[in-house]
């Protein structure tokens, strides 16, 4: 007898709620990919025809004057510059932090376990909040830092639940062999222990270099000094406080010339900032699931 | 020496015994994480006390002027105290409100496509969203909205938006949902992906239309994971995040999009403000672990006593 797909099998009142489903999900898709098609069209609009008629596909009015001008502004390579080496720092300290930690956490026998739990567990739920951070940071001298945006974010209690979970799950016997060898902990760790978390790892590191170069809260409280300035915030100054980087476009004549450019500009600028993750991520995706699984299970 | 206090230091001694064997394990391993969460964690916890007091940054916390809950009732007797208040519940629980359901639901429909290369294409393109920096996302609602935006463009009119308090909910929520939902469903995904296979071809065999199969093999499935999330949102209702709501603030917005965290910001960082702005945040953390206790207890009752 043939199988019969899944689909055909359903009666026909479930089909029909079904295809109502299905439609559903498309619009979402839709409502998705039209806004994002729309954006990197319209960045190769000439200024004038997108501020009165919106996109064409007539493809004398193109151009690709918003890349030229946004590129060759050394503001948005300082931000990039900054970017990549704030994420790339904080996630290696923060993944390693976190992985540390959640080691000895992950042990039954490990003595102190409950009660460094409970110190872990309350800065989840309760801290200090805003200003008397800020004060620390101020007095530890860390203002217009690096460190100021890495440090006090560095280790995750939740990132170290997830990991401690996932010990948790690693077979007992790896570590008996281990044991028979008399490798100390640190061989352990990092010769045994690690290379078979490579899924976890690379999920946290995902969220942790995508959540600091994505966010631009502690930067713009703790970070003054424009060399320092994260991608973020020059896109801040771009597309929220309408302020192009100065000579973006400052050489048009007429102030509703410059108008028109600076809203093309945003266009370009949206798409350059945006595409470094947005093409990396599906090279992740095959960690996504196992990582929030591991999430998922209370620990 | 009585036998409970030999037993006792006979445990002391053995947790010595182990310490000293297992260094590593503290210094190490643990050190790290337990410094940085006792320094920025734990020493600003003690930056509370200027929530009580008249701050002088000459003479630091320990120097300056008590005045006990005067910031907190001249907070709270303030004008404008419930309408900040009443701006960060409401975007939060219609944000929950709406949001919440819309990653199950896109879950249970993901379920139900049959092939994988579909199935995947489909979530690439959900998850997408999540990878657009809250500055991206509200430059482009910004854009979009604009007099001069698409929107706009596409409805022939010239409104506005931004500057409209009474829109402010519906963009701040909308947007959240289109950049959210597809990465929210993930767990969802995940836990259905746990569901019997077995029990589900049972349940088709028995001729169980989809709703009987929902509630036979798919929600066992994710129930558990439903209550943890909602537990957590709803916990976090107080602490909804600044970032957004404050890339989204228009001057003429106010009046709907001015919430207490973003007003924590303007009067201590930018007003120097530090004793009033650290009350009001206190204020804030006090009724989120208030409301994160209570809605654990109701779940847990609801739940046959299984809580978080």
């Amino acid at each position: 007898m043939k199988k019969k797909s899944r689909f055909a099998r359903y009666s026909f009142q479930d089909k029909a709620l079904l295809v109502v489903g299905y439609i559903l999900l498309g619009l979402f898709v839709v409502a998705i990919v039209i806004p994002m098609i729309y954006i990197i069209v319209a960045s190769f609009i000439d200024p004038v025809t997108l501020q009165n008629k919106g996109i064409t596909f007539d493809f004398s009015k193109w151009t690709l004057t918003a890349y030229e001008r946004v590129l060759s502004n050394a503001q948005i390579w300082i931000g990039f510059k900054n970017a990549v080496i704030y994420s790339v720092v904080f996630t290696f300290v923060s993944v390693l932090i976190t992985m540390l930690a959640a080691y000895p956490m992950s042990r039954a026998d490990f003595r102190g376990r409950k009660f460094f739990n409970v110190i872990f567990v309350i800065t989840m739920f309760f801290g200090g909040g805003l200003i008397p951070t800020y004060l620390l940071i101020s007095n530890l001298k860390l203002l217009d830092s690096m460190w100021a945006i890495i440090l006090p974010g560095a280790f995750s209690v939740w990132n170290m639940i997830i990991a401690r979970t996932y010990y948790q799950g690693i077979p007992g016997e790896l570590r008996e062999a281990a044991d028979v060898d008399g490798a100390n902990e640190m061989v352990f760790f990092f010769r045994i222990l690690l290379p078979v978390c490579t899924p976890i790892i690379a999920t946290l590191s995902l969220w942790q270099f995508v959540g600091m170069w994505n966010s631009y809260f502690d930067a713009m409280i703790y970070l003054n000094d424009s060399a320092k300035q994260p991608l973020q915030l020059v896109l801040r100054s771009i597309l929220i406080q309408n302020q192009p980087e100065s000579g973006m476009i400052s050489d048009m004549q007429s102030t509703a010339e410059r108008a028109q450019l600076a809203e093309l500009l945003k266009y370009a600028t949206i798409i350059i900032s945006s595409l470094p993750l947005l093409v990396m991520y599906p090279f992740f995706q095959k960690y996504f699931d196992s990582g929030v699984m591991a999430g998922s299970v209370k620990g | 020496m009585s036998t409970s206090t030999k037993k006792k230091d006979a445990g002391l001694h053995n947790s010595l015994v182990y310490i000293v064997q297992h260094w590593q394990l503290y210094v190490i391993f643990l050190l790290p994480a337990l410094a940085l969460t006792i320094i920025f964690r734990y020493i600003p916890m003690g930056g509370i006390l200027i929530a009580f007091e008249k701050y002088n940054p000459i003479r630091g916390i320990l120097g300056s002027e008590w005045v006990g809950f005067k910031h907190f009732s001249r907070f709270l007797s303030s004008p404008d105290f419930l309408s900040y208040l009443g701006n960060t519940l409401k975007l939060s629980v219609f944000g929950m409100l709406w949001g919440f359901p819309v990653p199950i639901l896109l879950a249970f429909l993901l379920n139900r496509i049959e092939s994988k290369g579909i199935k995947k294409k489909i979530q690439l393109c959900l998850y997408m969203p999540n990878f657009i920096s809250v500055i991206v996302l509200c430059g482009i609602v910004r854009i979009f909205l604009s007099v001069t935006g698409p929107v706009n463009l596409l409805l022939g009119t010239q409104i506005n938006f931004m500057t409209m308090p009474e829109a402010f909910r519906t963009i701040y929520i909308a947007s959240g949902i289109w950049q959210g939902a597809g990465w929210g469903s993930i767990i969802y995904t995940a836990a259905l992906s746990n569901a019997s296979t077995e029990l589900k071809e049972a349940a088709v065999i028995d001729g169980a239309n989809i709703f009987q199969q929902i509630k036979a093999v798919e929600w066992p499935a994710i129930k558990a994971t439903v209550i943890i999330q909602f537990i957590m949102q709803a916990g976090n209702i107080m602490s909804i995040g600044f970032e957004k709501a404050y890339a989204l603030q228009t001057d003429l917005n106010m009046a709907s999009s001015e919430i207490i965290a973003t007003y924590v910001y303007k009067k201590g960082l930018l007003d120097g403000d530090y004793s009033f702005s650290t009350a009001v945040g206190l204020f804030n953390t006090v009724i989120n672990v208030i409301l994160l206790v209570a809605v654990n207890k109701i779940v847990a009752k609801m739940n046959d006593g299984q809580g978080l």
